[in-house]
């Protein structure tokens, strides 16, 4: 069944940094859209988080200089099209439906114990200047088209900035932005977020305690996210900071504006994904032609990503360690690898009684340059991922899982806590992300995982608020069951 | 109240239909998808139920207690015959949606039957029947109060805790049995299916005389199981395999010995 078509990743995402010294500023990622099929390794193959350095790292390609596959591609394309098959099926499906749950799971708990989340301070963002509390419906139908304008305007011009920087091969200012932006959710709302819990159940901590704890889930948070780490762990990492920022925008969007939003966002992601000239589609084809991923970081990706550096010719061969590289069985390690203390002392793991128990098995082995070359040039034993189905998974942008959670979010903090609304809204999420994925097993290209779902989510928010609650109510309150 | 009230009640409601998901559905990426989807399709069955109901008490006369309590009753039996209506669909679709699947997959067999989807779907709305009915009044318990304190009766918990469990098992059961029966064109039998989910309903109306009310329930609960049972194959031999593990078709394809 299904197969290849390398689609590249590309989910993007847009950033906005907030100048300094503003008082209620607050660091936005406002998030692409854009879900991609990932067909494991190949062109599309990114190294594990952003890859040290923003070299736009080479896919995974056996020792060798990087070749363009689209002839391949193409064949496979041609006999998919034949063959009408599905690319994905229920199995990625589920790999996408447990971490939104989960997001979803840990926004709407958050929103109802810990109260911060849904009390209006009266602080906005500078991105929604206008107040909603106003004496008139229309001045505040006004105020919040207003806002949700201006919200959108930066919205499409960060995306336009950060294609320009892409085109241009600004690479080492989109991974500072990017690493900016991820320290500031991880350190310091994490810590908003601790402080608020702290204060609802009660607890005492000390400032010292706090630090490290803050420090810790900081430090290893980056570590996972931008560079390497168990595939759990950053997808733990990457569901908790979505869930952050869909806790921050819940918390500092005010109504009108918030749903307004969400309908235009969708929208916005429909035309910049799909037409031809919309600033998505570009960034998209631009990494496709320099056959490159682009910002893996900021992607929830479903199964692990191949490492480049397993396979580097380039490494100093200090040590017999390197006999392990040239099996090509090796390649299929996980991705985390403990990392020696100092680099000179880099061993690649392998520790010398391990090279010592490996000698003593295989007899001496000691790899050069040219045998290591020799045996990567050889075709690979390892299955070429495109024909296994366990292999592929399936990417989602995190902008996807921010306003998925966003709007159950929102349903849940509805005065009076109606959790109809709640279940109502998770159930049509799901039901647009399942309907998305049959269109991108169907279509095999890029698709925006935003609109059909949240044109359910915002269709059964105001009906279930309006028309399914007071009837439910009623039924409650006499106790008859349909 | 409080914690054990709450606890209590949400594992009698959903216990046992927790317990089929867990044992029968999670492991299967497919099964979860039609589960969803069919609670998809009760959602928008008491969508448009509600949307006339909506309208008909904005046309109506609001201070009239009578006239409202028809207009409740009135929507609960038009519910039933929509939620009915749109199992109808779900069926259509799944039938067509199978014939798709079958045809995308290139295999000699279909991946899931039509009896697991019955079961599936069944289940599916099931739980959104009853997450529906009864997750406010769980979320509710879990607070400080008196139950009954002004007159009403003090098992409001209890009793809405056990009819939502009918209530789940009833839809499943009545999806096995209403999806057979539309495979073999028995129209009797469907028209039976939803001649007992009126009456279900409608024996809620007695409520709070939860003995007229909750005995009934769990007779038509144990017909209809009966029923279901029989329609997906089982039978008195079956059940006696089954119980003493000699069952050498189940055991042999779960790999264990005998």
């Amino acid at each position: 069944m299904a197969n290849s078509a390398e689609d590249v990743e590309n989910n993007m995402d847009r950033q906005k940094s907030s100048p300094a010294p503003e008082p209620i500023q607050q660091q936005q990622e406002s998030t692409g859209t854009r879900m991609r099929s990932r067909g494991g390794s190949g062109p599309g193959g990114g190294d594990g988080g952003g890859g040290g350095g923003g070299t736009g790292s080479s896919p995974e390609q056996n020792g060798q200089p990087p070749t363009p596959r689209p002839p391949l591609v193409l064949e496979n394309e041609e006999d998919e099209d034949e063959e009408m098959t599905l690319k994905y099926g229920a199995k990625h499906v589920i790999m996408l439906f447990v971490p939104v749950t989960l997001c979803m799971v840990v926004v709407v708990a958050t929103i109802k114990s810990v109260s911060f989340y849904t009390q209006k301070d009266g602080q906005r963002l500078i991105y929604t200047p206008f107040p909603e509390e106003t004496d008139t419906v229309a001045q505040r139908a006004v105020n919040s088209i207003l806002n949700a304008t201006i919200m959108i305007t930066v919205i499409i011009v960060m995306t336009l900035v950060l294609v320009l920087l892409y085109k241009y091969r600004c690479y080492k200012v989109i991974q500072g932005w990017l690493f900016l932006s991820s320290l500031l959710l991880l350190f310091f709302f994490s810590y908003i977020y601790l402080k608020e819990v702290f204060k609802t159940y009660n607890m005492a901590m000390d400032y010292f305690t706090l630090a490290v704890i803050i420090w810790n889930f900081g430090v290893v948070g980056m570590m996972c996210i931008h560079w390497k780490g168990p595939l759990r762990l950053q997808q733990a990492y990457l569901i908790m900071i979505s869930a952050l920022m869909a806790l921050v925008f819940i918390k500092y969007l005010p109504e009108w504006t918030a749903w307004l939003i969400l309908a235009v966002i969708s929208v916005y992601d429909l035309l910049a994904v799909l037409c031809p000239k919309g600033p998505l589609r570009i960034l998209v084809e631009t990494a496709q032609e320099r056959n490159e991923p682009i910002f893996p970081a900021l992607i929830y990706s479903s199964t692990m990503v191949w490492l480049v550096n397993m396979a580097d010719t380039d490494r100093p061969k200090s040590n017999s360690a390197e006999a392990g590289s040239a099996q090509p069985d090796s390649q299929e390690a996980a991705m985390a690898s403990p990392e020696p203390s100092s680099p000179s002392q880099d061993n690649g793991g392998f520790s010398s009684s391990w090279v010592r128990q490996q000698q003593h098995q295989l007899g001496p082995l000691q790899s050069t340059e040219e045998t290591r070359r020799e045996v990567q040039q050889m075709p690979s034993a390892r299955p070429p991922v495109e024909d296994d189905d366990e292999e592929r998974g399936v990417k989602l942008g995190l902008g996807d899982f921010i306003f998925y959670s966003m709007l159950v979010g929102k349903a849940s903090a509805t005065v009076g806590g109606d959790w109809n609304t709640t279940l109502a809204c998770f159930v049509a999420i799901l039901i647009g992300l399942c309907l998305t994925l049959l269109l991108l097993a169907i279509f095999k290209k890029a698709l925006p995982a935003l609109p059909i779902s949240i044109f359910f989510g915002l269709v059964f928010y105001f009906a279930t608020g309006y028309l399914v609650r007071p009837f439910m109510d009623e039924l409650a309150l006499h106790q008859f069951y349909i | 109240m409080t914690a054990a009230v709450f606890f209590g009640c949400t594992f009698i409601a959903f216990g046992p239909a927790i317990a089929l998901f867990l044992f029968t559905i999670a492991r299967e990426p497919l099964r979860v998808i039609f589960l969803i989807a069919g609670a998809f399709f009760w959602l928008v069955s008491l969508l448009l139920a509600s949307l006339v109901w909506f309208i008909s008490v904005q046309i109506s006369n609001k201070d009239s207690a009578s006239q409202q309590k028809g207009l409740l009753i009135f929507g609960v039996v038009l519910s039933v015959l929509l939620q009915e209506t749109f199992r109808f669909a779900y069926y259509k679709l799944l039938k067509k949606a199978n014939e798709g699947l079958l045809a995308l997959s290139q295999e000699e067999t279909m991946p899931i039957s039509i009896r697991q989807l019955a079961y599936v779907s069944g289940l599916g709305f099931g739980f959104m029947s009853g997450a529906f009915s009864v997750v406010n009044i769980l979320a509710d318990s879990v607070g400080p109060g008196t139950v009954g304190i002004h007159g009403d009766s003090q098992h409001y918990f209890l009793s809405s805790a056990f009819m939502t469990m009918a209530i789940i098992l009833l839809h499943m059961f009545w999806g096995v049995v209403f999806f057979d029966a539309c495979e073999k064109q028995r129209w009797w039998a469907v028209a039976a299916v939803v001649v007992s989910h009126l009456l279900v309903s409608c024996l809620t109306f007695q409520n709070p005389e939860y003995v007229a009310s909750l005995v009934p329930t769990y007779v038509v609960l144990f017909l209809m199981g009966v029923w279901a049972f029989y329609t997906a194959g089982g039978s008195l031999r079956n059940l006696k395999l089954c119980l003493t593990c000699k069952d050498k078709d189940f055991l042999l394809a779960n790999h264990r010995p005998r």
